[in-house]
């Protein structure tokens, strides 16, 4: 076990507290995807429910293209495990108005909560992972501006850090193992993209 | 703007392709270093209107051009054949958004390749991109490929689709290292 206390959907609702149309939010597939949207089914929401492995591009896209507004993604450590390429591609262009917060369980959860290589080395048979440390990762590939966060007394800091820190911000969230109702967003993502520009542009 | 029929036939139709990108307001260039792009590359990277971003892996690349798209800017994804395959589940994103998405690929393993190696992928190329939605532009003359990238990008940006334009192995030359002999 990780020892985590921090539990995910309060604290992702705290970090998109008063959330505006300043803040552009990206949510990866699974929990992350249901977390985002218990705290609020919004618009300038982007919630995947396929395409693991995206979050972090999709952002920095965003983030290149609207440099006046705040993106945020927000994914777990199995989807970022898959595309820790993609922290390097974030250095590479240093988008001031990027944020990305990992809610690091440890855990696959969508597939039956099998450890990820952030759980702890020899952590048992059949829950043993590598011990990765995905800010060091991210630090290691140049986002310079990462740490990760246990304490619930360091989440008013992390909350400012996401939100209005010169970017790239990258922050790993240690988090409970929980088992959580499905809170679920419209599934069209042609609807969810269209819904977003419209909100975004004004047009579809 | 229209770049199928402004100008002269360039030199090069490498700067053929910068023009109809610059044309048609591309903002954002992803893409993995590539002998086959590299002048276009180095175009877009002199441009103060594009954004150019290397990737550590093609996959990356849609995901960009969706979170462009989302933004309000257009992206093209320049990569090689062998490139498509590191692709395929990221490309089911733009069936899934219905986002515009420009593709540009360098074709190995089609046209006198030396190296084996690339065979697999450069010939599995449009299958797997026919079988992911991709609507497909061939191109093996230089002095089609202006209206050939310029077609596909109408299709990509004013049409809605999902387009790959295949820059043919006969178009770019065959890379061989001479003579010599295993």
């Amino acid at each position: 076990m990780s020892g985590a206390t921090l539990q995910r959907r309060p604290l992702v609702k705290q970090i998109l507290v008063g959330a505006d149309d300043n803040l552009l939010v990206i949510a990866g597939l699974g929990s992350s995807n249901w977390d985002v949207t218990e705290a609020g089914d919004r618009t300038l929401n982007m919630p995947l429910w396929g395409g693991m492995g995206a979050p972090v591009g999709m952002g920095l896209g965003l983030a290149l293209a609207q440099p006046a507004k705040r993106v945020l993604v927000i994914t777990g450590d199995g989807d970022m495990l898959m595309s820790l390429g993609s922290l390097a591609t974030v250095a590479a262009q240093q988008p001031d108005n990027l944020a990305i917060m990992v809610l690091d369980n440890e855990k696959f959860g969508e597939t039956g909560n099998q450890a990820t290589h952030t759980s702890p080395r020899n952590n048992g048979p059949t829950d043993s992972g590598a011990g990765t440390d995905l800010a060091l990762i991210a630090k290691g590939c140049g986002i310079a501006d990462a740490a990760t966060v246990r304490e619930a007394s360091d989440v008013p800091q992390l909350l400012r850090h996401l939100r209005t820190k010169p970017g790239p911000v990258f922050r790993v969230v240690k988090v409970m193992v929980e088992k959580l109702e499905f809170v679920m967003p419209p599934q069209d993502g042609a609807h969810l993209k269209d819904r977003f520009r419209q909100a975004l542009l004004g047009h579809p | 703007m229209n770049a199928a029929t402004s100008a002269e036939p360039s030199v090069d139709w490498r700067d053929d392709i910068f023009d109809v990108l610059q044309a048609h307001d591309i903002r954002q260039v992803c893409h993995v270093p590539d002998a086959g792009h590299a002048r276009l590359i180095e175009h877009c990277q002199r441009s103060n209107a594009m954004r150019t971003i290397a990737l550590t892996t093609e996959e990356e690349g849609i995901a960009i051009a969706a979170g462009a798209w989302l933004g309000g800017q257009r992206a093209v994804l320049l990569m090689q054949s062998s490139g498509v395959g590191n692709t395929i589940n990221l490309l089911g994103l733009a069936k899934t958004l219905r986002f515009p998405f420009l593709t540009l690929i360098t074709m190995r393993g089609d046209w006198g390749e030396f190296n084996s190696w690339q065979y697999p992928m450069g010939q599995g190329t449009p299958k797997v991109l026919e079988a992911m939605g991709v609507l497909l532009y061939s191109v093996d003359n230089a002095a089609e490929v202006r209206a050939t990238v310029d077609a596909a990008t109408r299709a990509a940006f004013n049409g809605g689709q999902a387009v790959a334009v295949l820059l043919r192995q006969k178009l770019i030359g065959i890379k061989d290292f001479g003579n010599k002999k295993a």
